[in-house]
């Protein structure tokens, strides 16, 4: 089946160092699913999330593999039409959301922005559609929230800016990073069922990035396990949370704490896991020889 | 909304060396002058009037870019010329941005009176005309070279004051400058080792682009002739007198008018190359 | 030495926090202010974990940044081992600074982009980035000491959320305001954070409030809770019984909503 985002053999490095941070990703998302992206941090989940929006940092090369989005390869066009591509499709929710604002604007302006820019519109209909999309994210006083500027809002509601910014243009497919760590659970709830319903009515596909496999459970449909750039189980969320395959994720849902248990106790994942995927990956290295001629 | 670190992709190899390496021809032009020149550039010589530069008939050995209408070396008085476009840029560039990007720098920073203060100077400067404010200092002044330094300085400090107050309300609000408060650092310090390195890449930038415009205005004031004695050669002065003689000696105006246009391109080029090389974030 | 301290390190009371609400600025004249916190008291003994959890836009970071003095308060009492700092001048805050850091929500922007981790943990310290004490602190959070080098830019999220806590543990404060910050950080991570910060809760004598959406992390953590809603405290409970008998139906609301991994139950 392929999907609205086809990702495959994706490896990357750091153009310096040479050191590898994706190693070979595979990842298909039809339209209208939701994909987790699990996996301990520096993983290179957020990696994956800019090599798709096309904004990796300069440092980072991509050696090999194909990204395709609605059927077309987005390193075989030229960076322009990427750009409207991507910009017509597809939206990211960044994971730090107040570098990813800027300070000395009014909030207003940057939502409607995007949509007067990329999407053509009016800036009434823009202006309307923002306070729309707002309110959907439960953002009280609306009005009044577009005219601040985000160092006076709180972590949450920058958050939930970013979440009703993506959303404004009803994008294809959504790259969110970790979009609801600032929220709390009342507010991450309503949103993440958002997410459900905005996908069921467009047919959105979603590529989720998050640590919290409760959150998996509820919104996911397929999920990636990754561990230092490669995807170490893909699976489907049934199939995960009754018979994890791979050591690493069983060891990552062990870890995962329970606030219906009091006596859960913090368990790190095993050194012996951990020391067994590391061997792991070094071995496919050592097994991988880059197809084709590196490109930059 | 995306990051837009993640689009600045531009190789900045080239511009740098380019600009470099003209600004480094520039400033030994100007420091070796009397070395490197092949003619004095005041000796005048009526039989050699407009001579045209070498590659064309009618040329004389030894006057590569030809000669005026008083039969003055053009590339000879071009060299010359580099030197006071050299004091010109470094001393009033320096001293622009010394004085602009401190007052920003409290402005942006410290906030209360002393931004309000700063903000409404700043206001009232800009509501005058640049270039009949500079024709009035220079009337008040009286030419020189000091006068038309300070005429510069007097002039632009507005304009770094101003870009630098702006950036450095901004990275005031982000979370690392209250980071340092908590640390316990004094507010000098916090402007010191963490607003400044901050600011420091839109300054430089800034700085050498001011370099550009300080030749540039000095080329200004030369033409209308308000800047320095007209005994002493420079490109503003060149640029004059060549332009009487446009179509007899087109090489009288055009060679100046390159040096002029190659300085003042490569110092802009130089600072958002300089950016791109040796910022941490950009790199 | 142990004497002359206060017992309580935090004693708030009444305390209240406006800011001017520019929205609603008149043309001419002072802006309206808009009240943020509404009277909120509480105490932190020594050596306690507080929890602090309550919706988003509740005024948690607004009382956090207040208590380590980036605020100043419009109302209120704010003891800091029996010295009221709450109106306290800066220069007369200095000396005390050391003593109470903050941990802040937004980790890339809490690190200057221009300064390496090294000197970003060895700044406060008034020490080098060499410093054996900023290698050891990077170690603490899980970082290798080669993370030094790095720019917060080369880091990813988690990373650099660690190098903030590693900042902060490296002055060795008396109190520490951690303003979510195991959210970004999975779940083994997390485990590694927290069990350091309760060893130096338990061996150092740490005091920290604790502020977090994920109430199993402040079950584990916490021996007391407040929640916030809107600028006022409607629970303050020990951990067992808020999570046990929960009064205020806000509480019961948000313990509804946690996410257990079970996709059986779906939304
Ligand atoms: N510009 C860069 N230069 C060097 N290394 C980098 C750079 N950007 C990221 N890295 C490294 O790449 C790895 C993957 O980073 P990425 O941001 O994808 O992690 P992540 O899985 O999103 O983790 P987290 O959950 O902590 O956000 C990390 O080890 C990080 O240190
Ligand atoms: N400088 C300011 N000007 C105007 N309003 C402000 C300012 N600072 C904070 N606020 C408002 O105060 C309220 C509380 O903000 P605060 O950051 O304390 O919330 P929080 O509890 O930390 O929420 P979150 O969990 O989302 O981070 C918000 O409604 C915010 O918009
Ligand atoms: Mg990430
Ligand atoms: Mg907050």
């Amino acid at each position: 089946m392929s999907g609205f985002l086809e990702i495959r053999g994706l490896s990357a490095r750091l153009a310096g160092t040479g050191q590898r941070l994706l190693r070979s990703v595979d990842i298909s998302l039809p339209a209208g699913s939701v994909r987790g992206l699990v996996g301990e941090s520096g993983a290179g989940k957020s990696m994956i999330g800019k090599a798709v929006l096309g904004v990796l940092p300069k440092a980072v090369e991509v050696i090999e593999g194909e990204i395709l989005l609605d059927g077309q390869d987005l390193q075989k066009v030229s960076p322009a039409e990427r750009r409207r591509l991507i910009g017509a499709k597809a939206a990211l929710i960044p994971q730090d959301p107040l570098t990813a604002l800027n300070p000395s604007r009014r909030i207003g302006p940057q939502i409607t922005d995007r949509l007067v820019d990329i999407l053509g519109w009016t800036k009434a209909r823009a202006a309307t559609r923002a306070l729309e999309v707002l309110a959907e994210v439960s953002i009280p006083e609306p009005e009044r929230i577009m005219r601040l500027y985000p160092h006076e809002l709180s972590g949450g509601m920058r958050q939930r800016i970013l979440i009703a910014s993506a959303f404004a243009a009803e994008p294809k497919l959504i790259v969110a990073d970790e979009p609801t760590t600032a929220l709390d659970v009342t507010v991450q709830k309503q949103i993440l069922k958002l997410i459900s319903e905005l996908q069921a009515r467009h047919g959105t596909a979603l590529l989720f990035v998050t640590h919290d496999l409760g959150v998996v459970s509820k919104v996911c449909d397929t999920l990636s396990v990754l561990y230092a750039g490669k995807v170490v189980e893909d699976t489907t969320v049934e199939r995960f949370f009754a018979a994890p395959q791979h050591g690493y994720s069983s060891a990552l849902l062990a870890a995962t704490p329970r606030h219906t248990d009091p006596s859960s106790s913090l368990k790190p994942v095993p050194r012996e896991v951990l020391d067994a995927v590391a061997a792991e990956v070094a071995a496919s290295d050592a097994a991988w020889r880059p197809s084709g001629g590196a490109r930059g | 909304m995306l990051d837009g670190r993640g689009s600045i992709r531009r190789r900045s190899g080239a511009r740098l060396w380019l600009s470099a390496a003209w600004l480094t021809v520039f400033v030994l032009a100007a420091l070796l002058a009397p070395l490197i020149s092949p003619h004095d550039p005041l000796a005048q010589d009526l039989m050699l009037g407009r001579l045209p530069p070498a590659w064309i008939a009618g040329a004389e050995p030894g006057y590569w870019l030809g000669t005026d209408s008083l039969g003055r070396d053009v590339l000879s008085r071009i060299i010359h010329g580099a030197r006071i476009a050299l004091v010109v840029a470094l001393i009033a560039g320096t001293a622009t941005c010394l004085l602009g990007s401190v007052l920003g720098l409290v402005a942006g920073f410290y906030r209360g009176w002393a931004d309000r203060l700063i903000s409404r100077l700043v206001d009232i400067w800009m509501a005058f005309p640049p270039v009949l404010f500079a024709i009035l200092l220079i009337a008040v002044l009286g030419t020189g070279l000091t006068s038309v330094i300070l005429a510069i300085v007097i002039i632009d400090w507005t304009r770094f004051c101003r870009v630098v107050r702006a950036e450095t309300l901004n990275q005031s609000k982000m979370d690392y400058v209250h980071s340092a408060k908590v640390a316990g650092f004094t507010r000098l310090r916090t402007l010191a080792t963490e607003i400044l390195p901050n600011v420091l890449p839109t300054i430089i930038a800034l700085l050498t682009l001011e370099m550009g415009i300080a030749v540039i205005v000095e080329a200004i004031l030369s033409f209308v002739n308000l800047s320095i004695s007209t005994d002493q050669p420079t490109w503003g002065g060149m640029i004059a007198e060549g332009r009487t003689s446009i179509h007899q000696a087109w090489w009288v105006l055009v060679f100046p008018l390159i040096a002029l246009f190659l300085t003042v391109l490569s110092f802009a080029q130089f600072g958002d190359g300089l950016r791109e090389r040796f910022d941490p974030v950009l790199r | 030495m142990a004497d002359n301290r206060a017992d309580n390190i935090f004693e708030v009371s009444d305390l209240r926090v406006d800011v001017a609400d520019m929205t609603r600025k008149p043309l001419f004249g002072p802006a309206p202010r808009l009240e943020i916190l509404k009277g909120i008291s509480f105490t932190i003994p020594r050596g306690a974990v507080l929890g602090i959890v309550g919706g988003s836009g509740s005024g948690k970071t607004t009382l956090g940044r207040t208590m380590v003095r980036l605020a100043e308060p419009s109302g209120g009492r704010m003891l800091f081992d029996g010295h009221d700092i709450a109106h306290l001048s800066d220069a007369a805050m200095r000396p005390l600074r050391p003593r109470i850091q903050m941990i802040f929500q937004d980790p890339l922007s809490s690190l200057n982009p221009r300064l390496t981790v090294g000197r970003t943990v060895a700044a406060p310290l008034n020490a080098r980035a060499n410093d054996p004490r900023v290698g050891e602190a990077l170690e603490h959070v899980g970082l290798p000491a080669n993370f030094a080098r790095r720019y917060p830019h080369e880091l990813s999220g988690g990373q650099r959320q660690r190098v903030g806590i590693a900042r902060a543990i490296a002055m060795r404060p008396e109190f520490i305001l951690a303003d979510e910050i195991v959210s970004g950080l999975d779940v083994s991570s997390q485990a590694q954070v927290l069990m350091l910060l309760e060893k130096l809760v338990a061996e150092l004598g740490l005091t920290l409030a604790f502020i977090s959406h994920d109430l199993s992390v402040i079950r584990r953590l916490c021996s007391r809770v407040i929640v916030l809603r809107s600028g006022e405290i409607v629970e303050d409970a020990a951990t067992v019984d808020l999570f046990e008998r929960p009064q205020h139906a806000y509480t019961r609301e948000l313990l509804d909503a946690i996410p257990t991994p079970d996709p059986s139950v779906r939304w």
